[in-house]
């Protein structure tokens, strides 16, 4: 078969994030921002923290900093995740207040291990009503939390366990490239962002850059996210600062260290969200907030690799 | 201020020495955050330069050249083997059998090796609020073998876990793994901040090795149960001066883990 011209709508899905949060993220929904450690959307938490919604059921395998931020602005009234800590460093301070024997407000949590939630995802995307899984003997896990079950193999007689699809209504995926129609591509870490994409009813993507579709085509094996499941296109360099990017900016653990303290009391932790997220309009005025300093020391050196041959 | 010298080496040196000793040039080892990520950058850097290093982020055979400050770190990526989604890390590697060496830590272990890193207190309202599994439960459930490492203490050396994360050899209502059909072999060593504990054939932790200066009746004021000791306890080779200023100097220079 030959093509005369390369398929493509033609429709650019490009918006800001204000459009895009204000047109996917309703009230109730729930949200599933990927990246594990690499490419967490910090901007797009920022931006829902801002439009203040409300009532999220937030999904995440580590809630890390930026699911913490969005419980402070009373954004979240379910947790789905399966480690909540600030990585090598200590506590997720917002959700440690609001769990606790004497918390006067409390979330919900629905308590997973990774693989487990990884698992929800799979069925999602795969199409299926629930996922197997080998895991969860001998441990509290399930006794605390319903949806995990079991079910008997028709072949072996073994007992595993099973998890649920988990569709979310929106996925929040970061890369470091895409074109306007959102195809998306990821090198290094890649977490769960497949999956969930393809998992979710609506996925916005939010890229370092913006390239021609022809840059997408030369490397065709780097598209993580195909454009015909994404809903939004987002450029928003510097998006997942305090995260990192892979060949763009470094993660900044100083910051990750400093959090501790800022997130410790109510009060130090509304005078960072005040100054850094309310305070500000988008990511472009947080950035300046920064200073050239911080980017500087953060920006990646370069480390190309040798590239591929396509050819046939 | 003490000055830091070969002849007294901190409590978290001791562990990262007496731990990295557990791994084996060539071992597929699962690697956890905190001191588990230490002890296996010590001994890729030491006796075992061909540890075989997997991250639950999806590093594989990771060769960091700096200490990942947390298991995402950008420089478990720069001349791996190969990177790949979590989905394959925890079902072509970790479900799929092809790990060795499991490396976890937590806030309380029982005599049977059941680690509890979720709540201190109840599940519904707890006391403390901990991360919760991460990937420990199927660490422990599929790792061939597992290496389990913390600080003493007759709160987190405990009769019965407030919540059971991670199953060991044997679940307190008397299971034992292969009851339960666990593939994996179970804790083969709990290395702690005054000497390692072996596992006997009953899966009961048993007090093997103790570092220099330390006591059985030490052991056992900081232990939460009545602790079986073995007939001859061993002593713990110190870590040398070299060893020392490798950890001090090169590896852990910001004293992330060597609190």
């Amino acid at each position: 078969m030959i093509h005369v011209s390369a398929p493509t709508a033609g429709v650019s899905k490009l918006r800001s994030m204000q459009e895009a949060i204000a047109d996917a993220v309703r009230d109730g929904d729930t949200i599933a921002i990927d990246g594990f450690t690499h490419l967490i959307c910090f901007a797009a938490a920022h931006e829902i923290i801002r439009q203040r919604r409300r009532n999220l059921t937030a999904v995440r395998l580590t809630p890390d900093l930026v699911y913490d931020q969005l419980i402070e602005a009373d954004c979240v009234s379910t947790l789905v995740f399966s480690w909540a800590g600030n990585p090598g460093v200590g506590s997720l301070h917002a959700l440690r207040r609001r769990s606790e024997q004497g918390s006067e407000q409390r979330i919900a949590l629905e308590e997973y291990s990774h693989f487990g939630l990884v698992c929800r995802f799979m069925a999602a995307a795969n199409g299926l009503p629930f996922w197997p899984l080998d895991n969860y003997r001998g441990v509290d896990i399930p006794r605390y939390n319903d949806q995990i079950r079991s079910v008997t193999c028709p072949y072996t007689g073994r007992e595993l366990a099973t998890v649920p699809a988990l569709h979310p209504d929106v996925a929040i995926i970061h890369c470091q490239r895409a074109d306007v129609e959102g195809n998306a591509q990821v090198w290094g870490l890649m977490g769960s962002q497949k999956e969930i994409a393809f998992a979710s009813k609506k996925v916005i993507v939010v890229a370092e850059e913006i390239v021609p579709t022809e840059v997408i085509r030369r490397d065709p094996n780097r598209t993580i996210v195909p454009g015909i499941i994404v809903s939004h296109v987002v450029h928003e360099p510097w998006g997942c600062h305090p995260s990192y990017v892979q060949g763009y900016y470094d993660r900044d653990n100083d910051f990750y260290v400093k959090w501790d303290a800022i997130s410790r009391t109510p009060e130090t932790y509304a005078d960072y969200l005040n100054e850094f997220v309310y305070g500000v309009k988008d990511r472009s005025e947080y950035l300046r907030k920064m200073g050239s300093g911080l980017l500087d020391r953060l920006r990646a050196r370069s480390r190309m690799c040798e590239g591929v041959d396509y050819g046939y | 201020m003490a000055i830091e010298t070969a002849a007294n080496p901190t409590a978290s040196e001791r562990m990262a020495y007496r731990a990295a000793a557990e791994l084996h040039n060539g071992d597929v080892v699962f690697v956890g955050i905190g001191l588990p990520n230490l002890a296996c950058n010590l001994a890729r850097a030491t006796h075992a330069p061909g540890l075989y290093m997997i991250y639950e982020s999806g590093a594989v055979g990771a060769i960091p050249d700096r200490l990942p400050v947390s298991i995402g770190d950008p420089s478990l990526v720069t001349d791996s083997l190969s990177v790949v989604s979590q989905a394959d890390i925890f079902q072509c590697f970790l479900q799929g059998g092809r790990i060795e060496v499991g490396f976890l830590g937590g806030a309380q272990v029982d005599r049977w090796g059941n680690i509890n890193t979720t709540v201190v207190g109840s599940w519904e309202d707890p006391k403390v609020r901990l991360p919760g599994s991460g990937g420990a439960c199927e660490i422990a459930t599929h790792a061939k073998r597992l290496l389990i490492i913390m600080r003493m203490g007759k709160r987190s050396f405990v009769e019965k876990c407030d919540y059971i994360t991670s199953p060991g050899h044997r679940h307190p209502d008397g299971r034992t793994r292969q009851d339960m059909r666990l593939p994996g072999a179970g804790p083969s060593r709990i290395i702690t901040d005054y000497g390692v504990l072996e596992f006997d054939e009953t899966g009961e932790a048993v007090l093997t090795e103790v570092y220099e200066g330390v006591t059985p009746e030490q052991v056992q004021a900081v232990c939460g149960w009545p602790l079986r000791v073995a007939d001859n306890v061993r002593t713990a080779v110190s870590p040398s001066v070299e060893v020392l200023t490798l950890l001090r100097e090169k590896l852990d220079p910001q004293r992330l883990y060597l609190k």
